[in-house]
């Protein structure tokens, strides 16, 4: 009875246009994940191709990969098309962030037109996704990717899975759309406990963190499709050209356009990774950590303790920022092939990877070309909006200082360095650096006293040669050595600036380490029974003491 | 967050004469601040509320242009809005928000306005009388303009106004969705009365910004927007 109300012309066109809505959902979401701003034209004259108004591109393998998907059939009940959108750290290891989900409920509404009214609302509701993409916490995470993560997408079917987002996600409802076969309803669902890392953890701040532990819980479902990155190829070998979207025969014919549709061909230039790309596997597995991660928040420190690696307590200030700009002698240290488990080598890029990896911060897609081919058609090739701005930054604008700890007299200090890279955690780059050797110790070795230079020395000599004297120049001042009282040090001499950099973040203290702690209670128990002799045979006189007691 | 207030639904095609929906946002911001933030906003509320332009040919069916979108970075907000990609719909939207930001500075250190858009529809009338403009949808965002004392909290307020401003899109697309009263789709000869065809690129409903300064409430605002900021540094 509910199909005989809608004519078969109708069935059709809201077929038609679910598939079409569907296959565009996917395009706005991937594309808002891809890192960078998208940008396409308006235009007076609709092209035929141009599904509901507006001009969404079509990436080829995007909506090859949503056709797979699908397989033909569209969202019905308990038939939800889903896109879920992860990272993945260059370690390998990777988090889900969001699911969009498109769901079909039971709901219907009879009395809604199908080809005018169902199709302006499904515009409508493009509009609203285009919108609350971004809005959601992932957004600014995708903005920022390329050097230490990627975003990945991964379309599949059926029922949804939210349980790969961690515990007290939320949802944002983008938008529902009655029909008479039942109400579209699009939703997000998003991880919110990365929500405070988002920002801050890729910036100077030093966030105040702690590695959430079910970041490292096995997937219950075996991904049954593979994961895609959202802005390059994952592998040469995959380099097929993908068929165009539309055949003649699935052209936009609504009341109002009527013009033929246009061709896409899609071409991409190699991948910008100089090393591997992380490998993409049918089954993603989580590494389950034999490490434990104990948040000390009171102390808004992160600390762990690696019992495995013997390493003593790290208590650091502030955990390691990204690599790019870190570490002047390395500055690709923590970008490794992709791996499950093991320890990657560390390779020193060479100069043009620093080349490739700063343009591809900026410009990640500078090699995509969209082209209409069709003769009739007049719209030109359109390149996606590269715009490089400030905010991208290159890799040496992120950090420019080198977080280094120096060992003070009391601090414990540590036997070997650790880099944390060497170490077989996931979010490895998330953790804190170890301190460095004796060596480098200034305490130890003090610096040579810099030279003392006097401001006013340098403005003194004229640059051109005025013909007067250089000599007598600066008979009218007299040079002062600038020595602070409170810093001035025979045994440390070094200047103010010297001074508060290095004293600014003070080790903890070495009784505060759980390690000496237990030390020390090692050497009580140690040494018990000694004090229980000692006390056996001054038994007579505690009990006198305690008679006075009484 | 301030409930948005809808009217009772009009009869569909009905000149809803009294019937206006009416939707109030508020926002607290830094005074460089409020430029980005207004744009963020009227651009959400006019990406729902434009089509492409209509082509009307013969037995009255029309076809629709297209309407291409693209991202906006703010500059003092950590923040990201979608427009529709139309310059000269950009260009009027930042007349209108720069007018407004010179009335508030203007006022005083501490201001407090409101800019309002509002969606009409033109009914003509008989001669003596002027055509009438009837309101159908009204937006309006009330700003409370706050000072900052340093660097660290500007820092924070750009976090923050960018988190607020998610809100207020989502807060956009709720009613968006709601699909209450929109105006008729119009034949050839109406189409002047519901949309904008001034464009070339886009078509809008007919719409027009207005703005006014409020009294200033002195220290009382920047006093909370700081106790807020404090409250976040001391963590």
């Amino acid at each position: 009875a509910m199909d005989t109300d809608l004519s078969s012309q109708d069935r059709k066109d809201l077929d038609k246009f679910i598939k079409f809505f569907a296959l565009k959902t996917v395009q706005v979401i991937v594309q808002a994940r891809l890192g960078e701003k998208i940008c396409t034209r308006s235009s007076s004259f609709p092209t035929g191709s141009d599904w509901f108004n507006l001009a969404i591109k079509d990436i080829p393998e995007v909506t090859h990969e949503a056709k797979k998907a699908l397989a033909g059939q569209l969202p019905a009940v308990g038939r939800s098309m889903c896109v879920e959108i992860s990272l993945k750290t260059s370690e390998g290891d990777s988090m889900e962030l969001e699911i969009w989900c498109l769901e079909m409920n039971e709901k219907c509404d009879k009395e809604i037109k199908v080809s005018y009214t169902v199709y302006n609302r499904l515009s409508l509701l493009l509009k609203s996704l285009l919108a609350i993409t971004r809005v959601t916490p992932a957004y600014r995470l995708s903005r920022k990717q390329g050097h230490e993560y990627v975003i990945l997408y991964r379309i599949y079917f059926g029922e949804v899975q939210l349980s790969g987002l961690g515990e007290g996600f939320q949802t944002v409802r983008v938008g529902t759309v009655g029909t008479p076969v039942g109400t579209v309803t699009l939703s997000c669902a998003y991880r919110i406990n990365l929500a405070f890392m988002s920002t801050r953890q890729f910036e100077r701040t030093p966030p105040i963190m702690g590695i959430i532990i079910d970041h490292f819980v096995d997937r219950p479902y075996p991904s049954s499709s593979p994961m895609h990155p959202c802005n390059y190829r994952a592998g040469e070998d995959n380099g097929a050209i993908y068929p165009s979207v539309e055949d003649s025969q699935e052209v936009c014919t609504t009341s109002f356009s009527t013009s033929p549709p246009s061709q896409c061909v899609f071409t991409v230039t190699k991948a910008h990774f100089q090393t591997p790309p992380p490998v993409v596997t049918d089954t993603l597995k989580v590494p389950v950590m034999g490490l434990a991660f104990s948040h000390q928040l009171s102390s808004s420190r992160l600390s762990y303790q690696p019992a495995a690696l013997g390493v003593g307590s790290a208590d650091m200030g502030y955990p390691v920022l990204f690599a790019g700009g870190l570490n002047a002698a390395h500055p690709h240290q923590l970008i490794g092939p992709g791996k499950e488990g093991g320890v990657p080598p560390i390779p020193s890029q060479p100069a043009h990877g620093t080349q490739a990896d700063q343009e591809r911060m900026c410009t990640p897609l500078d090699g995509v070309h969209y082209s209409a081919a069709t003769p009739s058609s007049s719209e030109d090739t359109e390149t996606v909006s590269n715009s490089s701005e400030g905010k991208c930054g290159s890799p040496h604008d992120i950090l420019e200082t080198i977080f280094i700890r120096k060992v003070g007299a009391f601090v414990n200090k540590p036997i070997n360095q650790v880099t944390m890279a060497n170490l077989d955690i996931p979010f490895a780059m998330f953790a804190p650096k170890n301190v460095e050797l004796e060596d480098n110790d200034p305490m130890v070795n003090p610096p040579d006293s810099p030279e003392t230079e006097s401001p006013l020395q340098g403005s003194l000599h004229s640059e051109g040669s005025s013909g007067s004297s250089t000599g007598n120049t600066h008979d009218d001042f007299v040079m002062i050595d600038f020595k602070p009282a409170f810093s001035k040090d025979d045994i440390l001499p070094m200047d103010l600036g010297t001074f508060y950099r290095e004293f600014q973040n003070p080790p903890q203290l070495s009784s505060l380490s759980i390690d000496i702690g237990a030390q020390s209670m090692a050497e009580d128990l140690d040494s018990l029974p000694e004090k229980l002799a000692v006390h056996e045979k001054n038994v007579k006189e505690f009990d006198a003491f305690v008679e006075t007691l009484q | 967050l301030p409930s948005p207030r809808t009217s009772r639904r009009g009869p569909p095609g009905a000149a809803p004469a009294m019937n206006c929906r009416a939707e109030v946002l508020e926002v607290s911001v830094e005074g460089r601040q409020v430029e980005e933030a207004m744009l963020a906003v009227l651009h959400t509320v006019l990406l729902h509320r434009s089509t492409g332009k209509f082509h009307y040919k013969k037995e009255g069916t029309y076809s629709i242009g297209t309407v291409g979108t693209q991202d906006v970075d703010c500059d003092f907000i950590d923040f990201t809005y979608v427009r529709v990609s139309s310059e000269e719909l950009d260009r009027a939207l930042r007349k209108a928000v720069g007018e407004f930001k010179d009335a508030l500075r203007s006022s005083g250190s501490d201001g407090m306005g409101q800019i309002s858009l509002e969606f009409y529809q033109k009914k003509k009338s008989r001669w003596p009388f002027s055509d009438e403009c009837i309101p159908w949808e009204l937006w309006t965002i009330k700003v409370n303009v706050v000072n900052l004392a340093n660097e660290q909290e500007r820092q924070i307020c750009r976090e923050k106004v960018g988190e607020k401003l998610c809100e207020k899109i989502i807060n956009i697309v709720e009613v968006m969705n709601r699909h209450e009263y929109l105006p008729k789709m119009p034949t050839q000869s109406e189409v002047d009365n519901v949309f904008d065809t001034s464009l070339k690129d886009v078509q809008p409903y007919l719409y027009k910004i207005s703005y006014q300064i409020t009294d200033s409430l002195g220290t009382s605002v920047t006093t909370t927007m700081r106790r807020l900021i404090k409250d976040t540094l001391a963590l």
